[in-house]
């Protein structure tokens, strides 16, 4: 069976109700192929922080339609009676900061999260180093994060957003603090990643930098997308920066 | 699946350690206080049992003669072995005081006993660890080990000095001041000891008032003065009763017949306790319920304090799909651990500094197992606070506004 990533359909949150309800999502329509990296822009009060939440089951939709991996999750309500595990098993995640776990080393911070989903953790170990090794970060298995180099976190975190294999992949302007050849050596490992691991990515940034790299961008305002056909070029030298040479 | 509480502490296991042996020397003293207590109520219990008696005679209407002063002439104990049912008894006198050796001096409890009795005789000293028991009428000291006295050491008790010829163990007052036993009549002496001024002073008023010099009776004064001078009375007569004998029995018999008051085992025990060392006690509740208060709240804010500095983290676990219950139970195997180091650092240090106390600490396993479930059920109640901060972190606050 061919693996789908993420679909939305008319999907729409109201904050608050009366008076002061405000209509941040007003029917967004997005859908990311597995191995494809989307960018999500838009101006400051657009809506792109609420949709990433609706996406990722942390925040519920008013109404609308959501399906990860094939499978409808929500038609205005939840499907899933479990968003937990739905987000554990179904949805990587990668913040601005990389946000690791600072008392668990880089092998159990990404191992956590089979072990969560009830994996032995010797397996989860053993899955958490191959993504490791994907990134090209398995030598510093048993370091601590703060031992770490900016660098070396941030492809942590992306092993970690992967290690459950998830139909889609939220990154949440996991570039903003970077300069721009880092940046875009996060972006080359995104493209990468997606590819090998078939998974659909969705980039929300406003970071100029790294715009002109996606092949299809979704501009977000006033609570409506609209989809562009973007540059796609590969500014990132992904062989450099992923084979670690 | 790891244990994230454990991985915290090794992460942070230095800060985690003090903190926990701040915690632990609370304790310490938690079990120090609890064992004081015991202490005391142990002092008032070998007091009782080294005593060998079985009723306590006193003056009338007095709760003493420890609790109380209580004073009776020292021939009534022949009317108390007139009783059905007494085997033996003896006249006892107690004075708490200050004895001289050398240059120190040792807060005692001096009593007098008759001497050249039988040991088993009631209030006379037992468990001699050294020398022998005291056979002249004067001057002859047996102490306990405790006051640091030794055999052949001469001890000055008012204005007449005693020779050590005996050592004891474990005979303390109820307030844990080592037993001097000196002879009966020298103690009485002591007792009534007025001193030289005094008896001048008192015989010049006597010599001027026409009550003591009647005219036709010559010697009144002189009597009187004689019998100023010496002492006939006790504070109590220790009973030890016939096997089988009632102590209720012949304890109403002594109260009706001889107009005195007489105590059993029991009742004996509860004046000691409840009244002697009820304030003591009570002291130390107030002490327990302050320490533990003082503990909880240690434990909630260090608890509380570790948890806000994870917030982050703890929002990208639930992110992630972390269960409440394992947020939960990280949290409560934290603030266990910290209970649990805690203690055993308090249970050692208790122990380490138990001798070191001037008075009796007693340590009873019991004490200890109470406390642990104590520390235990502080530690669940004051990471509830925390716990609760946790789960009410929103996932959401992980990503960005
Ligand atoms: N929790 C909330 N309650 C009420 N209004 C909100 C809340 N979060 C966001 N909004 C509003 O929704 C709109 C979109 O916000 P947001 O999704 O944060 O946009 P962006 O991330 O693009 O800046 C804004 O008008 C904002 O004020
Ligand atoms: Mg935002």
């Amino acid at each position: 069976m061919e693996r789908t990533g993420i679909a939305i359909e008319q999907l729409t949150k109201r904050y608050g109700s009366g008076q002061t309800a405000v209509d941040a999502l007003k029917g967004v329509d997005l859908s990311v192929e597995p191995g494809e990296v989307v960018g999500l822009v838009g101006p400051s009060g657009s809506g792109k922080s609420t949709l990433l939440k609706c996406l990722g089951a942390v925040i519920e939709p008013s109404s609308g339609v959501m399906k990860i991996g094939g499978s409808p999750i929500y038609d205005n309500r939840w499907l899933a009676g479990d968003l937990r595990a739905l987000r554990r098993d179904k949805i990587g995640f990668v913040f601005q900061a990389p946000y690791l776990i600072p008392f668990l080393d880089v092998i159990d911070n990404v191992a956590l999260l089979p072990m969560l989903a009830g994996e032995r953790n010797g397996a989860s170990r053993e899955r958490a180093l191959a993504v490791l090794e994907a990134l090209d970060v398995a030598h510093r298995a048993r370091a601590m994060p703060s031992q770490l180099s900016g660098g070396e976190q941030q492809r942590v975190a992306i092993a970690r957003a992967l290690v459950n294999r998830p139909p889609v992949v939220l990154a949440d302007e996991p570039t903003a603090p970077l300069d721009s050849k880092r940046a875009l050596g996060v972006i080359g490992l995104l493209n990468d990643m997606a590819r090998q691991y078939e998974t659909a990515v969705i980039v929300v940034t406003h970071d100029e930098k790294i715009i002109p790299t996606f092949k299809r961008i979704y501009h977000i305002r006033d609570g409506r997308t609209h989809e562009e056909a973007g540059e796609g070029k590969a500014l990132y030298e992904t062989a450099d920066y992923c084979s670690g040479h | 699946m790891i244990s994230l509480a454990g991985k915290d502490i090794l992460h942070g296991w230095g800060r985690f350690i003090l903190t926990a042996a701040g915690l632990g020397l609370l304790i310490g003293v938690t079990l120090s206080m609890a064992g004081i207590y015991r202490g005391m109520v142990d002092d008032a219990n070998v007091l009782l049992d080294n005593s060998g008696a079985d009723l306590w005679v006193v003056q009338q209407g007095t709760i003493g003669p420890w609790a109380e002063p209580s004073t009776i002439p020292d021939d009534l104990y022949r009317s108390v072995l007139s009783i059905d049912g007494v085997e033996r008894a003896s006249n006892v006198v107690y004075l708490t005081m200050q004895v001289r050796h050398g240059e120190r001096g040792i807060r005692a409890m001096v009593t007098g006993v008759a001497p050249g009795r039988r040991q088993s005789d009631p209030g006379q000293p037992r468990f001699l660890v050294a020398g022998r028991t005291m056979t002249a009428g004067h001057y002859e000291a047996i102490a306990d080990v405790s006051s640091g006295l030794d055999v052949g050491d001469l001890v000055t008790i008012r204005r007449n000095r005693y020779r050590v010829v005996g050592l004891t163990r474990r005979m303390v007052s109820s307030s844990g001041d080592p037993m001097i036993f000196i002879p009966l009549r020298d103690a009485q002496q002591a007792q009534s000891l007025k001193d030289s001024d005094a008896i001048v002073q008192q015989r010049h008023r006597r010599e001027g008032n026409p009550a003591f010099n009647p005219p036709g009776v010559p010697g009144l004064l002189d009597a009187v003065n004689a019998d100023d001078a010496s002492s006939s009375a006790v504070n109590a007569v220790l009973v030890r009763l016939k096997p089988g004998a009632s102590p209720e029995l012949a304890g109403s018999a002594i109260e009706r017949w001889l107009r005195l008051e007489a105590y059993g085992r029991a009742e004996m025990q509860s004046i000691l306790v409840e009244k002697l060392i009820a304030t003591s006690a009570r002291q130390i509740a107030m002490f327990l319920v302050i320490l533990s208060v003082v503990s909880a709240a240690i434990v909630a804010f260090i608890i509380y304090t570790m948890t806000m500095s994870k917030i982050r983290e703890i929002a990208v676990l639930k992110l992630l799909g972390t269960r409440n219950r394992v947020i939960a139970s990280m949290i409560l195997q934290q603030a266990l651990g910290l209970g649990l180091i805690g203690f055993v650092v308090g249970k050692i240090a208790a122990t380490l500094w138990a001798p070191f106390f001037p008075k009796y600490v007693l340590l009873i396993p019991g004490d200890a197992a109470r406390g642990f479930l104590l520390v235990m059920a502080i530690c669940v109640v004051a990471s509830l606070l925390a716990i609760r901060a946790a789960l009410m972190v929103d996932p959401a606050e992980a990503i960005g506004g």
